[in-house]
């Protein structure tokens, strides 16, 4: 069977550093963090009270989104998956269908849990049920807390009739949309797809996050240092909320409609430690790891010489060097041959379910526009990882050069890993 | 309250809920919820919730299928509140 060769022809982002691409790659290249302290945390009395939450207040939700939407939703992971996704749309050249379907495109949109937020913000306390006040729930509850919620909401604006699916898979979820997406477009079962995935944000969801105390609790005076991947400090990751949405498509499809193209996703592979050799509910089964990048890489035919740059999953936890360690291994590349590597974490926490289509984005703006960006508040890398590879391969300033291949990595809850290669587009 | 803030106050309600092709449109006592001004019948809960909240009334079920009209609609209001 022909395999189709797959671009990306558009992108969205909703992040806690900045709304919208522009914003995000200015972001990006300045190292804005958009982690604070909120004080709804403090009164509740968790341990980390600091995340990263998107300021929607920044902008007109009405100039984005249909109006009975922008007014009414008020799960947050389901607005960020339908701002994203609608600005993928249009970034692609395409406009939402009004009135006909369109068959030719799908949407592969994941989401962590949509129900822990969707309660946040009524007026009513959110145990109307055991109340016996199920009656005040209305009608939206259910869709806008089902996992599909975001995807349901987004094509009720966009229209499209093709493969709709949300796939939820922890913190590889954004990640593995964009893979399932990429596999799917290259079988020529549709002409483009719109992938992401959401996470919402605040207490609820939270909260059993700063129980497991996997949170950073010790910034809490501090936030933006809170977040401080691959340091010698690092205590735990700092969540916030995100959505990232890229639209993915057949060459020919863009090729036909003259659309600009950011660039070609050459492969990836998604597996699981199977919670056996070290891997558990929460940390990875390194041979795993290494198995996915490897087989990633492989998938994608090049060879790992050709690494310009690792998006990693680093979450500022005690699993960072454990994490450098399996690159090292999975590349064959240490010390000062080990590539240039970063993540957005630094800047606006980790995003969970949101993580690795809000990171995807990143990673594609710098393909695109040949920047690495900055890691923050590492300025003491922690001694494990120093005694694998050169220090100065982990950035702390935006460095302006050429960016051929990127290789994204996400591993989750579950044991589950996804890597995705990702390379500047060339006609041959 | 009159009928007149009543009437104000529940097309203040409803405006949010019509479809984009009706919302320019004068909202009319005669108007029928659904088949003038074509809002979505899944709505018609939230609207029942948000008259609720707004009035500090509670409008049972069997009450929900008479309020057809802005005119019904109006009338439940000012029953509930006398």
């Amino acid at each position: 069977m022909e395999k189709h060769r797959v671009v990306i022809t558009g992108l969205g982002i909703v992040a806690s550093n900045a709304i919208g691409l522009d914003n995000y790659e200015e972001a990006l290249r300045k190292g804005k963090s958009g982690i604070k302290h909120w004080e709804e945390l403090d009164k509740i009395n968790l341990k980390c009270q600091i995340g990263g939450v998107p300021e929607l207040s920044s902008i007109n939700l009405g100039d984005h989104l249909p109006r009975l939407l922008a007014e009414k939703l008020t799960n947050k992971g389901v607005l960020y998956a339908m701002l994203s996704g609608v600005e993928a749309w249009r970034d692609a050249g395409l406009e939402p269908n009004t009135d006909t379907t369109d068959y030719d495109s799908g949407m592969i949109f994941g989401a962590g849990d949509l129900s822990f937020d969707s309660f946040i913000n009524r007026d009513f306390p959110a145990y109307p049920i055991d109340n016996g006040q199920s009656r005040r729930l209305g009608s939206r509850t259910i869709s806008e807390c089902m996992n599909s919620g975001g995807a349901a909401y987004l094509n009720s604006v966009l229209g499209l009739g093709n493969r709709i699916q949300s796939n939820s898979s922890a913190c590889i979820t954004g990640s593995e949309a964009v893979l399932m997406g990429y596999e799917y477009l290259s079988q020529g079962k549709a002409k483009r797809m719109l992938c992401g995935s959401t996470e919402g944000d605040g207490r609820y969801i939270w909260a059993a996050f700063d129980a497991m105390r996997v949170l950073c609790s010790n910034s809490n005076e501090n936030p933006s240092f809170g977040s401080r991947p691959m340091s010698d400090s690092s205590s735990g990751f700092v969540p916030s909320g995100g959505s990232g949405a890229l639209v993915l498509e057949t060459l020919e499809s863009a090729k036909s409609r003259g659309a600009k193209i950011y660039g070609e996703i050459l492969g990836g592979h998604v597996n699981s430690g199977g919670q056996r050799n070290g891997g558990t509910m929460t940390a990875a089964n390194p041979e795993a790891v290494v198995d996915c990048i490897k087989r990633a890489i492989s998938i994608a035919g090049i060879d790992s010489s050709e690494i310009d740059l690792i998006n990693g999953h680093l979450t500022s936890t005690k699993g960072d060097p454990a994490e450098i360690r399996n690159w090292v291994t999975a590349l064959g590349r240490s010390g000062e041959d080990f590539p240039l590597i970063n993540t957005p974490k630094s800047m606006i926490g980790h995003a969970v379910a949101g993580a690795g289509s809000v990171e995807l984005v990143a990673s594609v703006l710098q393909l695109k526009k040949d920047f690495v960006h900055p890691n923050l508040n590492v300025e003491n890398i922690h001694p494990e990882i120093l005694s694998e590879i050169f220090g100065g391969c982990i950035p702390t300033t935006c460095l302006e050069r050429e960016v051929n291949t990127i290789i994204k990595a996400n591993f989750g809850f579950g044991d589950l890993n996804c890597a995705l290669v990702l390379r500047k587009y060339k006609e041959v | 309250m009159t009928r007149e803030t009543v009437k104000t106050d529940l097309i203040d309600i409803i405006k949010p809920y019509l479809p984009e092709e009706v919302m320019n449109n004068e909202v009319s006592e005669e108007n029928h919820l659904i088949n003038d001004l074509m809002i979505n019948s899944a709505h018609i809960v939230d609207i029942v919730l948000d008259i609720e909240d707004k009035f500090d009334i509670m409008i049972d079920d069997d009450v929900i299928g008479e309020m057809n009209t802005v005119n019904d609609s109006i009338n439940v209001v000012l029953q509930k509140t006398a």
